[in-house]
């Protein structure tokens, strides 16, 4: 079934570069923290210090080995964003599909409060109870998640609704079957595809959005090292010592793109075959 | 002769196999030659072919089809696309998407005709008459949707007829009409065609609808000709089988399936492609056969037309059950009910004893669905009293009696959730109402798909790989395992082609046999025949009458069964004077 739309996808030179990236960046993440040479927050040359051979990237504003606080600085940005994309579509899926099954009034009422939630823009959103709520890792993710929810739950209401209306789901309802194990075996795998496309898209954007946090100051805390926490600290610096600044931008970029060549790849094969599995 | 076409063959570009192959017939003026054959067939590719068109993805290989002395397989494109309109026209299966929802109908049916418009327009107006529709200029300034749906295809015919083609060709124009409907539309083919001395192709799967309106019949299988002359006369073992599979209005018979699957596009073509389902195969059907005249008077491509003929036409003729004096089983009295304030039923009483199989009749708008839905609980809005097995069903109701009450939708290609296997779809059920898991499940699934017939090799397949009749014996398979009293039937054959309908007729029979206890709602006056013990009729909500089978479809009192009776078509009841 979707499996083989994935096999499909997989072998669109689109997804191969996809992944390839992916598969870099996931090998920075992973493994760097092992081969670093310097702790993350040692300050241990001078500030702002060129490439050289204890420094293969330069010291950053501050002293500390640029190399070091990049091979560190992954694992906070992916589990973060990985659960902000896992909140934003589990929970969209959830409100969708139940707007899509239950339709009438129940539809109206979660769709308007997934408009009013989607009037705000998410960095807003987050920030507004960031400021009231104080700083935290899981506090940031979960919100930037819940920004996710109203367009998670657009794109799947829209794709549950002819599967809720198909005659499979109907004879379900005839025999009375409870509501949730509808929604779960027989609407939920009809879905799939639209499914794996939203989260492949949400995870990306997660990642920009909660390296767009860090780098305002409202994601992850100084002195942990982060990529997008780095692009702030290291702006100043940027005319005399670029590699702090573009480094980590480079790693976001890899990430991003790859996951959004992999999202994509799959969205056109769906696309092309029209969800057929 | 008119129209002569010779080795027409499309071949599919991605396989390189043929999908139609040396078709080839002669057809004069003023005459209908019916095309007809199961889905998979070709006719539609065949019939596209002669106006020298092939869908995407195939390309015609060779042959001629010449009108009027001309070849339109050998003209080139530009004047090819001049002909089709001028020299053949083509009138599509469903006339909503052949007309454009957009376009008045004095519009749609001018903008073909190089004529300047007032001239258009008067040649527009005696069509429309020729076809039984007003000309005035209020008929022609309404849009196609302000039309009924076989309004609709008589302007079909009428814009394809406009240009003065000398041959028409039609593709199931009728399919999904009502019979009422449909016998007027067919009045006017022949009408048209005789005339302006037209000749006309007529595509159907319907055997009864093409015997009634050609003058000479087509019969293709696996994409070639099998058979040519008249369905009375059939020599052919296909075209004997699928007479044989068909029901009658008039009497009950025994319905014959043919037993296999149709030939897909890539099978083995070297010898007569129906052998492998033919029970008159023998050894000289490894080659191909050509299609040469028999003594019945046909053309048929068979070796063996002489045994073929020898052997009896299988006309076993049943009898009606008795009435039956149980208890009723369901008691439906004074029921109403309607959609978003419009009542679409009203007043309506049946009552169904218990073993007896019930056809719920009528024409779309009829109200038959919400009927049906009604008794499944699918409908909210309903006041009446319906009284199942002692109770009284709401549209609320709990788990035994929905177990008891099950249905089987129309379309076996929505029915069964693509993502689930044969054997999980029967799971669900029997975990649902039994709380079965496992090896206790997975037998009683099995014993479900034993009696449907469906081989155990087959449980694990996706419904995707599955033809339209098996996939609607696996959702009765579904309907069974919950160990039913009541089971509702709705058009569960309209879907299906001839052969497969009476395989999935015969096992309904062979079900109320075992005693249970059925509602079949269908339009179809013959397959009523061939399952009903009694008979509701509905028209507009109500219903208008309801009796035994036999006595309202043989002596039918309300006017309205008398017209359905009426316009209600049978396949040429004798073949035996062939041999």
């Amino acid at each position: 079934m979707s499996t083989s739309v994935l096999g499909r996808a997989a072998r669109t030179g689109r997804a191969r570069l996809g992944v390839g990236l992916l598969g870099v960046v996931a090998l920075v993440v992973v493994l760097g923290p092992v081969f670093a040479p310097h702790p993350y927050d040692a300050i241990v040359g001078p500030p702002l210090a060129d490439p050289s051979g204890a420094f293969p990237l330069g010291t950053d504003i501050l002293g500390r080995d640029v190399l070091s606080r990049l091979l560190d600085g992954g694992v906070n940005l992916t589990w973060m964003a990985v659960l902000a994309a896992g909140i934003g579509v589990v929970l969209g899926s959830l409100v969708g599909l139940t707007a899509a099954y239950r339709g009438g009034a129940v539809d109206a009422v979660l769709m308007r409060a997934m408009d009013v939630l989607l009037s705000f823009p998410e960095i807003i959103f987050v920030l507004l109870f960031v400021s009231m709520l104080g700083r935290s890792t899981v506090l940031t993710s979960a919100l930037v998640g819940v920004a996710f929810v109203p367009g998670v739950s657009r794109v799947l209401r829209g794709a549950a609704i002819p599967v809720v209306g198909s005659d499979y789901v109907l004879w379900a309802r005839v025999n009375g079957l409870p509501a949730g194990r509808i929604l779960l075996r027989e609407v939920l795998p009809g879905v799939t595809s639209p499914l794996m496309v939203e989260a492949g898209t949400r995870l990306v954007w997660a990642v920009s959005a909660i390296a767009s946090l860090s780098y305002l100051g409202f994601g992850i805390a100084p002195p942990a090292a982060d990529w997008g926490l780095m692009v702030g600290e290291n702006q100043d610096g940027l005319s005399v010592a670029p590699l702090p600044v573009l480094a980590p931008i480079a790693l976001i970029l890899m990430m991003a793109l790859g996951g959004n060549l992999v999202a994509e790849s799959v969205a056109r094969t769906v696309g092309r075959t029209e969800g057929r599995v | 002769m008119e129209v002569e076409v010779s080795g027409v063959t499309v071949r599919a570009d991605a396989t390189g196999h043929d999908i139609v192959r040396d078709i080839g017939f002669e057809l004069a003026r003023g005459s209908v030659l019916g095309v007809v054959g199961e889905s998979g067939s070709g006719k539609s590719t065949l019939a596209l072919a002669l106006l020298g068109f092939a869908r995407k993805g195939a390309t015609i290989t060779g042959g001629r089809v010449v009108v009027d002395d001309v070849d339109l397989l050998a003209l080139p494109e530009k004047e090819l696309r001049r002909a089709r309109g001028s020299r053949v026209a083509y009138v599509p299966q469903d006339p909503a998407t052949a007309l454009n929802p957009s376009l008045s109908l004095a519009t749609q049916l001018t903008e073909g005709l190089r004529l300047p418009r007032r001239e258009a327009l008067a040649r527009v107006r005696s069509l429309l008459e020729a076809v039984g529709l007003p000309g005035d200029d209020a008929f022609l300034r309404r849009r196609p949707r302000q039309l009924s749906g076989g309004q609709q295809q008589r302007v079909a015919i009428a814009m394809a007829v406009a240009p003065g083609p000398r041959l028409i060709v039609l593709d199931e124009p009728t399919t999904g009409l009502d019979v009422s409907t449909q016998a007027r539309v067919l009045e006017v083919v022949r009408e048209l065609c005789r005339s302006r001395d037209l000749a006309a192709i007529y595509v159907s799967h319907d055997l009864a609808v093409v015997a009634e309106v050609a003058d000479r019949v087509l019969v293709v299988y696996g994409g070639e000709v099998v058979e040519h002359g008249s369905l009375a006369r059939a020599a052919h073992p296909y075209t004997r089988a699928l007479l044989a599979a068909v029901p009658s209005s008039t009497h009950r018979h025994r319905l014959v399936p043919i037993p296999g699957r149709a030939p897909g596009i890539g099978a083995d073509r070297s010898g007569c492609v129906f052998a492998p389902r033919c029970a008159h195969a023998a050894e000289e059907c490894s080659s191909r056969p050509p299609l040469v005249e028999v003594p019945s008077g046909t053309l048929a491509r068979c070796w063996r037309t002489a045994e073929v003929a020898r052997s009896p036409r299988p006309a076993v003729v049943v009898d009606a059950a008795p009435p039956f004096s149980g208890d009723e089983i369901l008691t439906v009295s004074g029921l109403n009910a309607g959609y978003g304030g419009r009542q679409t039923l009203f007043e309506v009483s049946f009552g169904l004893a218990r073993g007896e199989c019930l056809a719920l009749v009528g024409e779309s708008g009829s109200g038959k669905t919400t009927m049906s839905r009604c008794l499944v609980g699918l409908h909210e809005e309903q006041e009446g009293k319906i009284v199942f097995d002692g109770q009284v069903l709401a549209p609320r109701r709990d788990k035994d009696l929905r177990r008891e009450l099950q249905y089987v939708f129309q379309n076996p290609y929505g029915s069964l959730s693509p993502q689930r296997t044969v054997e999980s779809s029967l799971l669900v059920p029997l975990r649902h109402y039994f709380g079965l898991k496992g090896t206790e499940a997975r037998r009683r699934a099995h014993e479900a798909l034993d009696r449907v017939e469906i081989p155990t090799h087959l449980a694990n397949r996706y419904p995707a790989e599955l033809s339209g009749g098996q996939r609607q014996r696996v959702a009765i398979a579904r309907a069974l395992v919950c160990r039913p009293k009541l089971l509702i039937c709705d058009e569960i054959t309209s879907a299906l082609d001839v052969s497969v309908q009476a395989a999935v007729v015969e096992l309904l029979r062979s079900l109320l046999a075992e005693g249970l206890s059925m509602i079949f709602v269908t339009h179809d006056l013959a397959v009523v025949r061939s399952i009903a013990d009694t008979v509701t009729v509905l028209n507009q909500g109500r219903v208008v009458e309801k009796g035994t089978a036999d006595a309202v479809l043989s002596s039918p009192t309300h006017p309205y069964t008398r017209s359905l009776v009426a316009a209600t078509l049978d396949v040429p009841d004798t073949f035996e004077h062939a041999g």
